[in-house]
């Protein structure tokens, strides 16, 4: 999991949030038993559809500003380290 | 590296005894003013990272709404295909890489809009299924900074522009009902001339705004199962597919017949090696995690908006071959159908149908459509029908030669003149038949030993005469005259 | 302290617009205040004096040349630090945006400026808004200005302790699973979430975008309404946004309670400590005596929240917190390639407690567990739902205690992530239902520390739900103990 979502753990932090997470995971048990066959998932409290904008240009942000904010910047580009690997 | 000892030079002679069996995923920028999900321009070769704002930079605290247009090409894409249109949702599809603003691409995973098409190819006459039409973001893209010539391998850094990231894309994925490399060819270019018919893309393969990816797999002749595919990536051009997927094939079959197993797995198409390469394999399995989307509500087109999108598709590849065809009489193959298909698959059967609307001949107007002006397709716009019909009923009533017309027509295509003109001012006036008997008579008498050799029979001898006279005329002398005065003196 | 120190929101923008005292004179005593004071309560991570002065002199010059100033004229506001403001630092309060400038601001807070209202701030929350106590901020946590060793609730405790410190008239804070309504009862004042889709969201840092929704926090339930018309509305920036116009709050009030049909909601008393529990009974008699009817109704699914919750908060919350890698903006630690750049900035820049519900949450979504875990929880999302929906049938609005508990002790939860979580039980479903619910003081627990009273209501029941909440109030016994600093 923990590479998954590129966080990197010691060893104790592993134990402890594997315990943690056990817990957590058992106290859902309670909903796990529930029958709930006839019933849809909710992806989202509203019954909205077809929510669009029109398809009308607005204005861009200053390339400046953006790049004020990244940790590295070159050429008008963000610069990152070397990468290992294409996109998959 | 046993890629090496395998031959990379085309698709032709494929192994005797074997099939590969090719599925296409095929990306494709859609023709909006805007992105899908914000109000940055989609446009193409902008300054790095000037086309960018809070949402699609991802920034913490954006949101994306739909662009309507993009959903209405999605339509006009999938109705092409004869896809079902239905109610479809958006899911994130998660996974770490520089090139993606939020580390999720947003994107039709369970439910697509467009779903089970086909698509006929028109000269192998086959019916190829299209499985989906879904609608997702694109990506920003990357240079790579030292190293082996911007190559991600090596290299020291890379700089990332997200102005491409957020551009409107459909993919459409076939099944894998294509059988040759050549098939697969014909797949996307009838693909291309669907979506530039529909107006939902501009099909440049040259900037990208259609991209090919190749699931291909072999199996021995007459095998109903499937072998192991690979899916080839970074596939550029029409000369790229055909070249990776008979690359991949061979390379395939090489490995079976030496006992050896075909790995599942993603590779890269080098076109300067001519080979593929498996993409370098990550220290984790994929696992992207998909859930709906809770920043977008459900699609769902109604029947009214999809009738009033079918309304305004334009004529489509098919109906317009049947057009030209209706032209002549009995052509479903044969040079003839290949000419429809290549001014069909170039845009130029609106002016091939215009010019015979017009009284010119169709098949001449067809022949210089599908020569002449293809090979100055950038310059169409400049040619108006009236001007090319023009031009054909000059050729056939013999006003200009076939030689002096096609030099009318590269002139043309460039200055966007009248035809009368632009013969004029070349001083291409057509000869008078008396004026090219005189010189029919003056090569005859120059060379009696031939003309006694083509007067026995020897007929491949009219080309020698016509070419004479055409010397002595500086070109102005139309060769059918010229023939028919050789065959009247003849007998 | 200042004159206008204390006064509500409706007040101040009263007498200012009236020209009676100036926005400036109201901006400049609150800032006063707070810098005062606020070193021994932690609740603003950036103050934006200078900012807060330059548009309080607007509203001023507004006034003056006869415009209307907006209905939140020099009224001093604070920000929960997870809404983004143009050019002023915004950073969740995690390491991993510590010194993030926006390119751009939250709908709520344009809207709230362009009423003219004057922006004190940034508050402390839990990083991330993961949290009920705003000790998981890492700036350190926020105290109570009722017991400085107590904690304030969370996550949007930094906002709710402003408001109850006097430092400000009203905050926006955003609730998850109760992340403004359990702060608000445990500093002893007014907040709410309002029905899903009612207040934009874009600006507001996501944790888990099905749930999320911006608030008011204020002292009064008037103030709540007001600021709530404030920042309701459809925005076209958010496609979860509501196109229907919302209803006038404030004239409707004063109304009262006759002839509404009060439930409450047995399964929420059951946890609860018996102060709150009795304090919970005494507001629905002050219900039942204005003329309310009141009952008892079982809502059995909703024992089922917290489940689903900690499995659909996270899960989304996994994803919502993947652009924090270091490419773009914000905290990058370099490592030898991109990915253990990726690696080392997220885990030297996020808490423990967000590493816990992203790896949650990753588990959740992940190959094998999706149908099992995920998609389960949003099952039991529509069971709650719809066990919502039998009691609405019989129900105007339903009544719980807010939490269980009153504020507890700083670092009494801190080490048992359960026992942290299950003090939003009581708030939880009405998140997973996306309907509205506020909290309501009602005077002090035996420990002298604030209760608060959660009434719910069906999605758009915000009317009803406010004129309960006035009735509670206009009934509720008064909050003798002193703030920490008066």
């Amino acid at each position: 999991m923990a590479n998954l979502a590129k966080l990197s753990l010691s060893e104790e932090e592993e134990l402890m949030y594997t315990d943690q997470l056990g817990a957590i995971l058992d106290h859902a048990r309670d909903i796990m038993s529930l029958d709930t066959d006839d019933l849809l998932p909710t992806a989202h409290p509203l019954e909205l559809k077809n929510v669009f904008r029109p398809d009308v240009e607005t204005a861009s942000l200053d390339r400046e500003e953006v790049l004020s904010q990244a940790p590295a910047s070159e050429d008008g580009r963000f610069l990152v380290p070397r990468i290992l690997g294409e996109a998959p | 590296m046993a890629d090496n000892s395998i031959p990379s030079d085309g698709v032709e002679g494929f192994l005797p005894g074997w099939e590969m069996v090719v599925g296409l995923e095929v990306h494709c920028e859609l023709k909006t003013k805007t992105k899908l999900f914000c109000g940055c321009a989609n446009s193409f070769g902008q300054e790095p990272n000037t086309n960018i704002c809070p949402v699609c930079l991802g920034l913490p605290g954006s949101l994306p709404v739909i662009n309507e247009q993009a959903v209405e090409l999605a339509i006009r894409i999938g109705l092409s295909l004869n896809c079902t249109v239905d109610k479809s949702i958006f899911h994130r599809k998660n996974y770490f890489y520089p090139d993606m603003p939020k580390d999720y691409q947003v994107s039709q995973y369970e439910k697509a809009i467009n779903e089970n098409g086909i698509l006929e190819l028109p000269l192998s006459k086959k019916t190829v299924r299209i499985e989906r039409a879904h609608i997702e973001e694109d990506t920003g893209k990357s240079v790579h900074v030292g190293g082996d010539g911007g190559r991600i391998h090596g290299a020291d850094h890379s700089l990332v522009d997200y102005n491409r990231a957020g551009i409107p894309l459909v993919e459409i994925v076939s099944a894998p009902d294509l059988r040759s490399a050549e098939e697969a060819r014909e797949y996307v270019t009838e693909l291309r001339s669907i979506l530039v018919a529909s107006a939902a893309s501009d099909g440049k393969m040259e900037e990208g705004s259609l991209r090919v990816d190749a699931n291909v797999s072999v199996r021995r002749q007459g095998s109903e199962e499937f072998g192991t595919r690979c899916e080839i990536k970074n596939l550029n051009s029409l000369r790229s597919l055909t070249r990776a997927i008979g690359y991949e094939a061979r390379r395939q079959v090489a490995l079976i017949e030496a006992g050896e197993r075909v790995v599942q797995q993603t590779r890269h198409w080098n076109e300067d090696q001519g080979i593929t390469s498996a993409m370098r394999s990550k220290e984790e399995a994929y696992d992207y995690r998909y859930f709906p989307e809770p920043d977008l509500v459900p699609l769902e087109p109604s029947t009214e908006w999809i009738s009033e999108i079918r309304r305004h598709i334009g004529l489509l590849p098919a109906a317009r071959r049947e057009r030209l065809t209706a032209l002549f009489s009995d052509v479903s193959y044969g040079p003839v159908y290949d000419q429809i298909v290549t001014a069909v698959g170039l845009g130029l059967d609106d002016l091939v149908v215009g010019a015979a609307e017009n009284g010119a001949d169709p098949r001449l107007a067809l022949a210089r459509a599908t020569n002449e002006v293809a090979s100055d397709i950038g310059n169409l716009p400049r040619l108006t029908i009236e001007n090319f019909s023009g031009l054909i009923k000059l050729e056939s009533q013999s006003k200009l030669s076939a030689t002096q017309a096609k030099t009318v027509l590269g002139k043309m295509l460039e200055s966007g003149a009248d035809a009368a003109e632009v013969a004029k001012s070349l001083g291409f006036e057509a000869l008078d038949s008396t004026v090219i008997e005189d010189l029919v008579d003056q090569v005859i008498g120059a060379s009696p030993k031939e003309w006694e050799r083509f007067s026995s029979g020897e007929d491949q001898l009219a080309g020698f005469f016509v070419g004479q006279v055409m010397k002595l005329s500086k070109g102005k002398a139309d060769g059918k005259i010229v023939t028919s005065l050789l065959r009247s003196k003849r007998s | 302290m200042g004159s206008t120190v204390g006064l509500g929101a409706c007040e101040i923008a009263e007498l200012v617009s009236s020209k009676e005292i100036s926005a400036l004179e109201v901006a400049e005593e609150h800032l006063a205040l707070i810098e005062s004071q606020d070193a021994n309560l932690n609740s603003f991570l950036q103050l934006s004096s200078s900012a807060a002065i330059a548009a309080a002199k607007e509203v001023d010059a507004k006034i003056a040349r006869g415009e209307d100033p907006g209905r939140l004229a020099g009224v001093p506001i604070a920000l929960k630090d997870n809404l983004v403001t143009r050019g002023q630092t915004t950073t969740c309060a995690s390491q991993i945006l510590k010194e993030w400038k926006p390119p751009y601001s939250a709908t709520v807070v344009e809207r709230v400026s362009s009423a003219g209202a004057v922006a004190m701030g940034k508050t402390n929350l839990d990083e991330f808004a993961m949290g009920s106590s705003t000790e998981n901020s890492s700036f350190g946590p926020t105290r109570n200005p009722y017991d400085l060793n107590r904690v304030p609730g969370g996550s949007s405790g930094g906002s709710a302790a402003a408001v109850a410190a006097k430092f400000a008239a009203l905050a926006l804070g955003s609730d998850t699973g109760g992340s403004i309504r359990q702060p608000a009862a445990l500093c002893g004042i007014v907040g709410v979430k309002p029905t899903y889709g009612t207040v934009s969201r874009y600006g507001l840092i996501a944790f888990a975008s099905s749930l999320d929704q911006v608030g008011p926090f204020a002292r009064s339930v008037k103030d709540a309404a007001l600021l709530l018309q404030v920042i309701a509305g459809h925005d076209p920036r958010d496609s979860t946004s509501l196109e229907s116009p919302f209803p006038d709050l404030v004239s409707n009030l004063d109304k009262g309670v006759r002839g509404l049909r009060v439930g409450i909601i047995e399964e929420l008393i059951e946890g609860a400590a018996p102060m709150v529990g009795e304090a919970l009974m005494a507001s629905a008699r002050s219900l039942s005596d204005q003329g309310a009817k009141v009952e008892h109704v079982s809502v059995p699914a909703v024992t089922y929240g917290l489940s689903a919750y900690y499995l659909i908060a996270p899960a989304e919350a996994s994803s919502n917190l993947a652009r924090y890698d270091g490419v773009r903006y914000g905290l990058r630690v370099d490592g030898q390639d991109m990915n253990e750049t990726y690696v080392s900035t997220r885990t030297q820049g996020f808490g423990a407690e967000v590493k816990r519900r992203i790896m949650l949450g990753t588990f959740a979504l992940s190959s094998g567990y999706y149908d099992a875990y995920y998609v389960k929880a949003q099952k039991v999302r529509t069971m709650i739902s719809d066990s919502f929906q039998n009691a609405y049938d019989r129900f105007d609005v339903l009544l719980s205690p807010t939490a269980p508990t009153t504020a507890f002790e700083l670092g009494a939860k801190a080490s048992d992530p359960l026992t942290m979580y299950l003090s939003d039980v009581c708030t939880i479903p009405t998140n997973l239902a996306g309907h509205p619910a506020m909290s309501v003081p009602y005077g002090l627990g035996e420990n002298q520390m604030p209760i608060g009273i959660q009434i719910l209501a069906p999605a758009l029941g915000e009317v009803n739900m406010f004129r309960v909440a006035k009735a509670i109030e206009n009934a509720a016994p008064a909050i003798t103990k002193g703030l920490f600093w008066e």
